[in-house]
């Protein structure tokens, strides 16, 4: 008995029985264990968004929030994204933020490595840019990438450096990178204010640009954090910074009506 | 020794009659031929020192160091062969790194010495194998403070305030325990190191020496480093000065 | 990219849809859970034990998939029954979730687990540690997990202050749950809760039917249809209010 009346009258479905009133036969389904081949996984799940750097007079300076999202959930607000690798060099992490950790405890053996030798030498900024590329390609070719974009940024030997690694293992260099958002939003008012001026701008204007970026970042980013850190590497070696609160302005929206013609 | 050539000495797989195993008796003396090697645990740190023999003046300064970092806040001194010290520093670099990728954090010197004396010991069973020709000093400050342990080449280990092996460690174990471990500081200890270590060596029957020193504990902001050249230089004008007093 | 894939769920897995929870205090910390346990809509367990005990101080809540985040709990309870007998001593939390976060960062292709480590030990305190899908390892002074604690985020937020003693703490913790169960489909059942400080810990539960009440919507009225002559013929349609 078919107990839906709009299926009365109509041809029967032998494929589905919802009851099970009367038996159908049906064959076994084909099962093939490797038809979708090996799946890794992929996709990041509690993700950091865009890291700024760039470079200034005395050295680098890199910008990240402290926002990980889970999804739209702005779910951890107190991550560090900014990480210093031995003594001349920071990394800053968009994207997956496990991956970002794992990359973390890559290097630190790889620093502590380096260490034990005691041979005098240690890693710069070039050298872990370089490592991180090949880490990041090795992975991808495995197509089980990491997934991140990374900047990696440091002061050496009186010289800056300031690199970028993404899950593909492509990599670049310029006087300002950003990634993730403010690939997009920061890059042309970084480009401005730095690029050709990276040997006049104090830690001071470095600092205002970057702040200014991250603001317009906060504005316009759904990902993002109205708290953020900022890394300095210059001569005198890697700092840090506290938290520091971008502030936010408002006011000028409180007499827009409607959208178009109204105006009450 | 009585025994010698009994036929009971060939191998670490024998016993002796008498329940001995010489090929470990004689590991323990190629050690006592090498220079001495001595640690200190004071309140706020470890130091390590040794008096490394120069065999050859074609030799150039500071190479072939005996005291090696493990991890970042592990410091190793050994005494006897030297190329079997480097072999147990690279399995304390490898049991350290091993410990910091399963847990995240740093590893404690017990932990270290605990895994590398079942290493030393492995090689005190099989008759094709030879025990360790090194005593080990190990130095670190890690969660629990500071901490120093011995390994022998019998792969027993033991926790010390001062230890000191090698050629000249009668008189450094005397010098050693008239020191009051607890009250010195680390600086304190680097002079009482190079005093200790200029005071063994022997200048009627040796050759040239060279002092190696380092530390680890506050001074160092917890991580294991040789000496600084001022600190060091003070130290061995120090010691030498002494010398002339005691002699 | 947006969406998060949380039901990644084998065929014909039993679900830990679940509101879980642990908040540190100065002597030690609270964790609590619900009780529901579902394949689909099915309440396949409505008095699950969803704290696991993994050593003496230190305690996980499970969420995501029930096979795995036991089979996972497993593992570290005996890593760390292994890891104090090669020690001698009890395992920090903070050694804990590092085992928890291995498991689940190595082998995220094929686990579907959400964990909340806390306990307390003698180096750190009490402690709350994190560890969200993908694998990550984060330290929080609260955490809450599972597919009910997006509809409490905000209220944690709004309710959460430093400094508060046991009974603040385990009070929080309740509410919390409860208002999580009361909107979460697949949460539900009692909760259950751990006090986990340096003496003792202990259990405390509560009733399903002694749960925390909010806001539990309109008091909804009944309404008389008079049976009158005039009307027999214009039985009205049933329109709300």
């Amino acid at each position: 008995m078919d107990h839906f009346p709009t299926n009365w009258g109509r041809p029967r479905n032998d494929a589905f029985d919802a009851y099970g009133t009367y038996p159908i036969h049906q064959r076994a389904p084909v099962k093939d264990t490797f038809a979708e081949g090996v799946q890794h996984t992929q996709q990041p799940i509690v993700t950091g968004t865009s890291v700024l750097a760039i470079q200034y007079k005395d050295g680098i300076m890199m910008a990240a929030d402290n926002l990980a999202s889970y999804g739209s959930l702005a779910r951890f607000k107190d991550v560090r994204r900014l990480h210093a690798v031995g003594t001349s060099t920071v990394i800053g992490a968009s994207g997956d933020m496990s991956d970002f950790q794992a990359i973390q405890s890559i290097l630190d053996d790889l620093v502590t490595d380096e260490f034990t030798h005691g041979d005098g030498h240690d890693l710069g900024p070039a050298e872990v840019h370089e490592y991180l590329s090949r880490v990041m390609y090795a992975r991808r070719s495995k197509i089980n990438p990491l997934w991140n974009s990374l900047l990696v940024g440091g002061f050496r030997d009186g010289k800056r450096f300031l690199g970028y690694v993404d899950l593909l293992g492509t990599t670049y260099s310029a006087p300002s990178i950003a990634t993730g958002y403010g690939a997009y939003i920061a890059i042309p008012l970084l480009r401005a204010a730095v690029d050709g001026k990276q040997d006049q701008l104090t830690e001071e204007n470095a600092k205002k640009i970057l702040h200014e970026c991250m603001r317009v970042l906060f504005y316009r980013d759904a990902r993002s954090l109205d708290k953020y850190q900022i890394a300095t590497v210059s001569a005198a070696g890697v700092t840090i910074s506290d938290q520091i609160q971008i502030e936010t302005a408002w006011g000028f929206a409180e007499g827009i009506r409607g959208y178009g013609a109204q105006t009450q | 020794m009585t025994s010698i050539g009994t036929g009971y000495d060939l191998s670490a797989s024998t016993y002796s009659p008498d329940g001995r195993i010489f090929q470990v008796e004689y590991a323990n003396k190629a050690v006592e031929n090498s220079g001495t090697a001595i640690g200190l645990r004071v309140k706020d740190g470890v130091v390590l020192a040794v008096e490394k023999v120069v065999h050859s003046k074609l030799l150039v300064p500071e190479s072939n160091r005996r005291i090696q970092t493990i991890d970042k806040h592990v410091g190793l001194a050994s005494a006897g062969y030297l190329a079997d010290g480097r072999n147990l520093s690279n399995r304390a670099r490898d049991e350290a790194s091993g410990f910091r990728e399963n847990y995240r954090s740093p590893p404690t010197l017990q932990y270290i010495v605990d895994r590398l004396g079942l290493y030393v010991q492995a090689y005190t069973l099989y008759s094709s194998v030879r025990p360790f020709g090194c005593s080990t000093i190990l130095g670190a400050v890690d969660k629990n403070g500071p901490a120093l342990y011995v390994i022998e080449p019998s792969g027993v280990a033991y926790g010390y305030r001062g230890a000191a092996v090698g050629k000249g460690r009668q008189l450094a174990k005397t010098e050693l325990e008239k020191l009051k471990f607890d009250e010195l500081s680390m600086r304190e200890a680097v002079m009482e190191a190079a005093r200790i270590i200029y005071l063994v060596h022997d200048d009627a029957k040796e050759k040239d020496f060279e002092l190696e020193m380092s530390w680890v504990g506050t001074e160092t902001n917890g991580v294991h480093l040789p000496v600084p050249k001022d600190l060091f230089d003070e130290a061995s004008r120090k010691a030498k000065a002494a010398l002339e007093d005691f002699e | 990219m947006e969406t998060i894939d949380i039901a990644r769920l084998k065929s014909g897995e039993v679900n830990l849809g679940t509101s879980i929870m642990a908040v540190q205090f100065k002597d030690g910390v609270v964790v609590g859970a619900d009780s529901r346990t579902t394949t689909g809509s099915y309440i396949a367990n409505r008095v699950t034990d969803k704290l696991t005990h993994v050593h003496e101080r230190i305690y996980c809540c499970r969420s995501g998939s029930a096979a795995d985040t036991q089979a996972i709990a497993d593992i570290v309870h005996y890593y760390l029954q292994l890891h104090t007998q090669m020690s001698g001593s009890p395992p920090p939390v903070h050694t804990a979730a590092t085992m928890f976060q291995k498991l689940c960062y190595e082998n995220k292709d094929a686990l579907s687990a959400g964990i909340i480590v806390a306990g307390w030990d003698k180096e750190a305190g009490p402690s709350v540690y994190n560890i969200p899908l993908g694998g990550g390892l984060f330290k929080q002074p609260w955490a809450i997990g599972g597919s009910g604690s997006t509809y409490v985020y905000g209220y944690c937020d709004a309710t959460y202050q430093e400094g508060w003693d046991r009974d603040q703490t385990v009070e929080f913790v309740k509410n919390t749950l409860a208002l999580a169960m009361s909107r979460d489909g697949s949460s539900g059942g009692v909760i259950r809760m751990c006090v986990i400080t340096e003496d003792k810990v202990e259990r405390l539960f509560v009733p399903g039917d002694q749960l925390p009440k909010f806001w539990q919507g309109k008091e909804v009225l009944g309404s008389e249809v008079p049976r009158s002559a005039e009307l027999a013929g214009a039985v009205a349609m049933a329109v709300d209010a």
